[in-house]
């Protein structure tokens, strides 16, 4: 795969950018100022960002609560996730969920329950859409090796395959669902097996190298932009950290997390970067100044939000009548449409940032954003 | 115009929305070349293609939650169950994914769940299935209910049209019934949610009742006109979510007395809930106990005796309103 210096800073900043979210999230939860769990991706770095760096304009996804990579690589701000960890009325959930559980169709991103694996059959159904419309975008749809093994997980690559529908399946097999490790989840080597259950293809590849992730789920994106159908592509990885901030992991050996921080995929993709002298200590320091920026900004941004009124707990349990645009079509942003704006609130959606902190972009170089 | 029945007001529905909008699609199990198991959709795969009328794999999540997607997306599909019962294969994707989608992220889910519901077909414990208490209890969601042909039709399109997941519960006993066939305007209309109507005005008892047992419930208020000289209103709710409170208090504050009607179970039932809200709100209305007609705590039986058993009727429904008129 052939890819710019920019590009490669991008995809380094962006991988940057997710860890220190999560790591300042952390110390917020330490801190208390996070009210509820917090789960993180520790690790994940190489899959989210190397996946989502695979998509065009237009494209939808389906990320998971590990998932804020994909999040931020297309083009989610850091201001509404922190928002919505602390539970500011002006988060994207109005303060009503918390973890990632966040989304905007217009920015393509649909938002995730606690019930892993149901955002997959929800997926069929944008794919679907896509496909009744004659889009030619598609769709990427995550879950973690726990969710292999539910009902949805199998109705959905099932249905997908049926219908040739545009979906792009990632498979993040971090090792454990929670506290059970994958040899008490399930008796085959490679979850991408299972792609070939439903007749489409799949691989497995090392979720920790970016460059090696977003070579097969380029394949497996050309596959489902071809028309060709769904494709699956597990992404090994390894989550260092417990399921949720409240776990210890206790249950993980030692070693074998050992083995995994040093086949962290941010150190690998700077050796990388290195090698290659794009990674200089003057590009390097430019970097985390930024990221320093984007974080304090965004958690500064939370700090001074609003806690949400408690009178309006019964609010925005219904949507209003009106009309509803097709996401994707011409118009679809004009606001005599019910799902245009934010009708709870009357504003557009604010999952994605347009501040003058943008954080999708270290140089300005437009990639992998819409 | 031809007089057409329940089921066929349903696929009138269909149609017509179909025609209307090209965001209407129908998905399900043996929806399409079948014509669903009960021939709702007859016609439909042939006018529309398959594209629009999807033949689906027996995976109710599957079926629910690509409804989601599309919804979420901005299109209106409609997917069907089979039978009703098998709405619990998909129960995450309504109560988790698509009742709590508008409220936490603003994005609407304009989607139509319906299917065959309700008992006396000798369907047994696994086709007879009255599940609305269990999504009247989901914010998020609404309920309708059916009665007649016209109100199927109306319903429906007002269903389809709705921004929000509704949960359209036909009765299969109505499905063919030939004394529902009724002549349905020629020109589009729907039956607004949240509106019950009134089918039998009264001065003595009103009956609260929705779904096949509105005609049980007539008979046995005719009875008691005829055999008792009673004067028994029945108010069909036609939509459990949102409730027509305003219709119920208008009612109950003339009649003084209430007997609710419903053919799922008695505990924790759509009657248990009315009970609550006539107590907290006309409590000083009340010249009797509020009644309540129901099925017993039981799974819905099989054997004809037993379903007969199970079932309410215009018999027990008639041993109630004496019981209350004579209070």
């Amino acid at each position: 795969m052939q890819l710019e210096r920019a590009d490669l800073l991008q995809i380094y900043y962006l991988m940057r950018l997710t860890r220190a979210v999560e790591d300042r999230t952390r110390t917020l939860f330490l801190q208390g100022r996070v009210v509820g769990g917090v789960y993180t991706g520790q690790g994940h770095e190489a899959t989210t960002v190397g996946a989502a760096m695979t998509l065009r304009d237009g494209d939808i996804i389906l990320p998971q609560h590990r998932d804020l990579g994909m999040h931020l690589t297309r083009g989610g701000s850091a201001r509404a996730v922190m928002c919505q960890w602390l539970a500011r009325g002006n988060s994207p959930t109005l303060g009503r969920d918390g973890t990632l559980h966040i989304g905007d169709m217009h920015h393509g991103i649909v938002p995730s329950i606690s019930m892993l694996g149901e955002s997959l059959p929800v997926a069929c159904g944008v794919a679907l859409t896509m496909k009744m419309r004659k889009h030619d975008t598609i769709v990427m749809a995550t879950c973690g090796d726990g969710a292999t093994n539910t009902g949805p997980f199998h109705e959905a690559l099932n249905f997908a395959s049926v219908q040739k529908l545009p979906i792009v399946f990632i498979v993040e097999n971090n090792g454990y669902a929670y506290s059970t490790p994958t040899y008490k989840q399930f008796a085959i080597e490679n979850l991408s097996d299972r792609a070939k259950a439903y007749g489409m293809p799949g691989e497995h590849v090392d979720g920790n190298d970016v460059i090696k992730v977003m070579e097969a789920v380029g394949r497996a994106v050309k596959h489902a932009r071809g028309g060709k159908g769904p494709a699956l592509v597990e992404c090994k990885t390894f989550r260092v950290r417990g399921h949720s901030e409240a776990d210890k992991a206790d249950y993980v050996p030692p070693e074998l997390r050992e083995e995994w921080l040093q086949k962290d995929p941010i150190k690998r993709f700077e050796a990388y970067l290195a090698e290659k002298s794009i990674l200089t200590d003057a590009v390097k320091s430019e970097i985390e100044a930024k990221v320093k920026m984007v974080v304090d900004d965004a958690v500064s941004f939370a700090e001074q939000s609003p806690a949400p009124d408690g009178a309006t707990v019964a609010d925005y349990v219904y949507a209003p009548d009106g009309p509803i645009a097709v996401i994707g079509e011409p118009g679809a942003d004009d606001p005599r449409y019910v799902n245009a704006l934010d009708t709870r609130t009357g504003e557009p959606f604010n999952t994605v940032t347009d501040d003058a902190s943008s954080i999708t972009r270290y140089e300005a170089q437009e990639v992998g954003r819409r | 115009m031809t007089a057409v029945t329940y089921l066929e007001a349903i696929g009138q529905a269909m149609r017509e929305e179909m025609r209307r909008d090209e965001s209407v699609f129908l998905l399900g199990e043996d929806v399409g070349t079948y014509g669903g198991a009960f021939k709702v959709n007859v016609g439909l795969l042939e006018e529309f293609g398959a594209e629009r009328v999807i033949d689906m794999p027996m995976s109710e999540a599957a079926i629910i939650g690509s409804a989601v997607g599309a919804a979420i997306m901005g299109m209106r599909p409609i997917a069907e169950m089979q039978f009703i019962d098998f709405i619990t294969c998909g129960f995450d994707q309504i109560v988790n994914m698509a009742s709590k989608f508008y409220w936490r992220s603003g994005i609407p889910a304009p989607m139509v769940i319906r299917g065959p519901s309700g008992g006396g077909v000798k369907g047994g414990p696994f086709h007879s299935l009255s599940p609305e208490a269990w999504f009247f209890h989901i914010p998020g969601i609404k309920v309708v209910v059916p009665s007649t042909a016209y109100d199927a039709k109306g319903l429906l399109k007002a269903a389809i049209r709705d921004n929000n997941p509704v949960l359209y519960l036909e009765h299969k006993l109505l499905y063919r019934m030939p004394e529902l066939r009724e002549e349905l305007p020629a020109e589009d209309y729907i039956v607004p949610i949240g509106k019950a109507t009134l089918r039998r005005a009264g001065e003595n008892m009103t009956i609260l009742t929705y779904g096949a047992m509105v005609h049980q419930s007539l008979k046995a208020a005719q009875t008691l006109a005829e055999e008792d000289d009673l004067s028994v209103e029945v108010l069909d709710l036609r939509s459990l979510v949102p409730l027509d409170r305003e219709a119920i208090m208008e009612s109950v504050k003339r009649t003084n007395k209430v007997l609710i009607v419903h053919e799922d179970t008695l505990t924790g039932g759509i009657g248990a809930e009315l009970s609550a809200i006539l107590a907290e709100d006309l409590f000083e209305y009340l010249d009797g106990p509020i009644t309540r007609v129901a099925a017993p705590d039981v799974p819905f039986p099989y054997a004809p005796p037993l379903e007969e058993a199970f079932l309410p009727n215009a018999d027990k429904i008639l041993v109630a309103a004496r019981k209350l008129a004579a209070y």
